[in-house]
């Protein structure tokens, strides 16, 4: 590889840059799999699987009728056909709804009592299960804290520094936890925002979810750490159905980090979760996501499906959501993080890279809803394409007619790498009043020569002329990253793009 | 595949008794896209392509009656006439239609094989059916009252202005033109006036090489009236195509237009201007431009003024074919909401498989800036000739795309008529 051989620091390359590019070179890098004895639940999906997954839960009875209702409604639905992808058609019943670690029969009181492999496991991808530990790539920063979730197939290993939250009134576990301590918050709040049948994939995770994360933050906190789950897919012809839950009481304020990945397998995975998030008055959410689920080989055999539901509801005068993606992975993306702005004055912000390189095909975006007066919203869309990939940008702007005073702007980018890929742009943009000014703009382009030139006159190789270029044409939705995230996020453009050029 | 039962029975009412001549050369053709509408079968108000505007009055059976008649545009401008009175050429009122360099035949009339025209009629509406169905199209390839085929050798001296009257209240028309531009040959085409109280058309024009192709129409005024227009083009190497409407009022009208640019270096642009007051004013602009050569330019320009209610619709795409490099892509559509009532609805899409492209897009929406309406009446401007004044500004990058001085005169005035008469 080029770049390991002309690592020396350049004037205008930052060091740390190259370094963590070259620390992480080679290609999917989270490809390997842990040996390690599961359980399963039989193939495919029915209402004895739907019976099986709450039992195993040991969940309440209407947890289970909740879910069964969810299942009636799926068999019912088809699958939508509008995105721009193709894929062969996928088979339900040839699915794991549910895998565990065989060791995670007994549940670990502590962390000391998981399972070394899984611990290793996690040590192995960077994500530190110990509480002492912070995140990679901060050396030198002052210290902080990231409280993490780890699920491992359909089960959560284990939730770090829960203690040192509860002190604060902050409850973070996993959402089976949560059914079985606080029944009240996760009846009142799940399916509030997405609800059961919202859509054939979330319509199926909610019948089927197996965990996921769940998050309370009570009236006028200031969540003391970043909460963070880390989702892994190790277990073959398996499923992934997390369901996350977020409530955001009055004043309160959290930032949220989701990261996961998957090993290298010739065969497809599904991946299908839904994300909620309820933000009352005053109080504000980031939720930021590196999806780096296993892509794929060069020529598009195996790599994650993965289709995804995220919405957050804006219910309070006020509330603030960010939601900020690096989407680098899967096979097809199919993800349209979104905002209802109910309350008056509410904000919703949109920072989007998506990155889709050899056979990779992204379609994702954003849904602004405004309801409430003076409520605003912001769209930024970076899309990369490279290879064969094909990248779609898909968004909804709908200013209602009692949103009045409200305010978009939409900034959708395109960067084609190479003659045989593709970029679109799908938005939809509904005004109905008159009060409300929206903006949208897009364009298309590619790597433009003289900034390739530019690098390459001061000694840079193709390769790294086109990662800074890119890291350039991402920077707006890279400083919208907290810090641990932008580090991994920056050296991940760069490795997504490996074999792009030349 | 074939269609539900429902969908058969709700197309047979639809074409039932219209006008279908089956034999020579218009029986093949014609016959043709039937076929085609018979397997796609009528819109409807779930289809992805009629998201915004409701196809279910351009689809029922019968059109409902209409009262008032329009006016026709372009009186000033000195351009063979060539008339239509509820869907059928009147040779009386019209002018004679020899023109050196230009062909005229009107389409009831062209009965003995024209092989040009044979070669083209629903060639290019058929062509334009993939990836979006478009089954009105068919209709008006298949039951076209009337229209004209038009081949163009030269350089035409004079426009030739198509106009449309109404006599009869409750006139369902469908029209069908088609246009063959020869190599280096150029033309400046009208269009105006209420043709019906519910009207299809169908124009396909085939641009050759190195040939200029100048269309402006003004829709009707008279309210109540539905409209369905489709244009067809295929634009060959060097080639100039330019198409802008300008449209007042009228119930429904739903304009689409389906480029495809075939030939290296050619010019695609298409514009337009619409003002609506009222609830039931809905306008909508659907365009599809294909980019498959290379160095290739495209515009879109749609401005929308809407008040009381009116509704603007605009779906426009932009697709660059794998291999159509440096395609030069650019489309913008604005509203400007003169009131809380109004919506404006887009969908500005871009498809683009080739790289070295600069494609963009934008949409606006809002309201009269504040700032500059108080600007002008800080000048001694009074509100209601400032408002207009800021209107006019706003639609101006639009008339822009009329190259013609004294078309674009015109046109203005009678936009300056419109807001004056609706300043209400």
């Amino acid at each position: 590889m080029a770049l390991e051989e002309t690592l020396e620091v350049r004037e205008g390359v930052d060091r740390e840059t190259i370094e963590t590019v070259q620390a992480m070179a080679g290609k999917y890098k989270y490809g390997w799999e842990t040996e390690i004895e599961m359980e399963y639940a039989p193939k495919g999906v029915s209402e004895e699987i739907v019976q099986l997954i709450s039992a195993k839960n040991d969940e309440p009875e209407w947890m289970l009728e909740w879910r069964l209702a969810a299942y009636r409604r799926w068999v019912e639905m088809t699958e939508p056909k509008w995105a721009m992808l193709d894929y062969p058609e996928i088979d339900y019943q040839d699915i794991y709804y549910y895998a565990k670690p065989k060791s995670m029969d007994v549940k670990p009181k502590s962390l000391d009592e998981v399972d070394p492999k899984l611990l290793a496991t996690y040590a192995k991808l960077g994500i530190p299960l110990k509480e002492q530990a912070i995140l990679a790539g901060v050396e030198g920063a002052e210290e902080k804290k990231v409280a993490v979730d780890a699920v491992f197939d359909s089960v959560s290993v284990g939730t770090t520094f829960k203690a040192e939250l509860a002190k604060a009134g902050v409850i973070f576990c996993s959402i089976s936890e949560a059914v079985r301590e606080h029944p009240e918050l996760v009846k009142k709040y799940i399916g509030s925002v997405v609800p059961q049948s919202d859509n054939f994939f979330a319509t199926l995770n909610s019948a089927v979810f197996s965990d996921g994360s769940f998050v309370y933050i009570p009236e006028g906190v200031r969540c003391p750490m970043e909460l963070s789950t880390y989702f892994r897919i190790n277990a073959e012809n398996t499923g992934q159905f997390e369901r996350t839950l977020i409530v955001a009481e009055k004043g309160s304020y959290v930032s949220y980090l989701e990261g996961c990945t998957a090993p290298k397998r010739d065969t497809n995975q599904l991946h299908a979760a839904v994300v909620e998030i309820v933000v009352l008055e005053d109080a504000e959410v980031k939720y930021s996501t590196v999806q780096n689920w296993y892509p794929g080989d060069e020529n598009g055999v195996g790599g994650i499906y993965n289709f995804v539901t995220k919405r957050a509801d804006c219910r309070g005068d006020r509330s603030k959501v960010m939601w900020t993606q690096v989407e680098t992975g899967s096979a097809i993306t199919w993800k349209y993080p979104s905002c209802i702005l109910r309350g008056n004055e509410s904000q919703g912000e949109f920072y989007s890279i998506a990155i889709a390189n050899n056979a990779q095909q992204a379609d994702t975006g954003t849904k602004m809803i405004h309801l409430g007066k003076n409520t605003r919203s912001r769209i930024v869309s970076k899309g990369i394409s490279a290879g064969r990939a094909q990248n779609t940008y898909r968004g909804q702007v709908s200013m209602h007619p009692r949103a009045t005073n409200s305010r978009n702007y939409t900034q959708c980018d395109s960067l084609l790498i190479g003659d045989q890929c593709g970029a679109h742009t799908v938005p939809y943009i509904e005004v109905k009043n008159n009060s409300s000014r929206v903006e949208h703009e897009a364009t298309t382009s590619k790597v433009d020569d003289d900034q390739l030139f530019y690098c390459r006159s001061r000694g840079m190789d193709e390769e790294e002329a086109v990662a800074l270029v890119v890291n350039g044409f991402c920077k707006e939705v890279l400083q919208a990253l907290p810090m641990e995230f932008a580090m991994e996020a920056q050296a991940l453009v760069a490795i997504s793009l490996e074999g792009s050029v030349g | 595949m074939a269609l539900p039962q429902a969908k058969l029975d709700q197309l047979s009412a639809r074409i039932a008794g219209l006008h279908f001549p089956s034999t020579g050369w218009q029986g093949k053709v014609r016959g043709e896209a039937l076929e085609r509408l018979t397997a796609m079968g009528l819109p409807g108000k779930r289809d992805e392509y009629w998201r915004y505007t409701d196809p279910t009055a351009l689809t029922a059976p019968e059109a409902k009656a209409v009262e008032g008649r329009g006016e026709v545009a372009f009186d000033s401008i000195d351009a063979v006439k060539l008339v239509f009175v509820d869907g059928l050429f009147d040779a009386e009122a019209s002018d004679d239609p020899s023109l050196a360099g230009v062909e005229i035949i009107r389409l009831a009339e062209a009965v003995t094989d024209i092989h040009w025209a044979g070669d083209l009629y629903g060639q290019l509406e058929a062509a334009g059916q993939k990836p979006v169905q478009r089954p009105l199209a068919a209709i008006g390839s298949a039951f076209a009252t009337d229209g004209v085929l038009i081949r163009v050798t030269g350089a035409a001296e004079r426009p030739v202005a198509l106009v449309y009257r109404s006599e009869t209240d409750a006139s369902d028309v469908i029209l069908h033109h088609v246009v063959r531009l020869d190599e280096g040959a150029e033309i400046t085409l009208l269009e105006s006036g209420d043709a019906a109280a519910r009207l299809l058309t169908v124009m396909e024009v085939d641009v050759a090489k190195g040939a200029r192709f100048h269309h402006v129409r003004s829709q009707g005024r008279t309210p109540d009236r539905l409209v369905a227009t489709h244009i067809f083009a295929r634009i060959a190497e060097g080639a100039l195509f330019k198409s802008f409407t300008v449209a007042a009022n009228g119930v429904l009208t739903r304009n689409e237009a389906v480029l495809d640019i075939v030939g290296d270096d050619s010019v695609a642009h298409v514009a337009g201007v619409a003002v609506g007051d009222g609830r039931d004013f809905l306008h909508d602009d659907t365009v599809f431009i294909t980019h498959g050569a290379e160095r290739c330019e495209s515009r879109q320009v749609f401005k929308k003024v809407l008040k009381n209610g009116a509704t603007g619709v605009f779906q426009g795409k932009i697709l660059v074919k794998p291999g159509a490099q440096k395609t030069d892509g650019y489309q913008i559509s604005q509203s400007l909401l003169l009131d809380g009532d109004s919506q404006f609805l887009a969908k500005p899409e871009l498809e683009i498989y080739a790289d070295d492209v600069k494609c963009s897009h934008g949409s606006t929406s809002g309201a009269i800036d504040d700032t500059a309406l108080f600007y002008l009446r800080s000048r001694g401007v009074p509100e209601k000739a400032a408002q207009s004044l800021l209107v006019l500004a706003f639609l101006a990058e639009a008339l822009a795309e009329i190259e013609d001085e004294a078309i674009a005169e015109d046109l203005r005035a009678r936009l300056e008529g419109w807001l004056d008469r609706h300043d209400g």
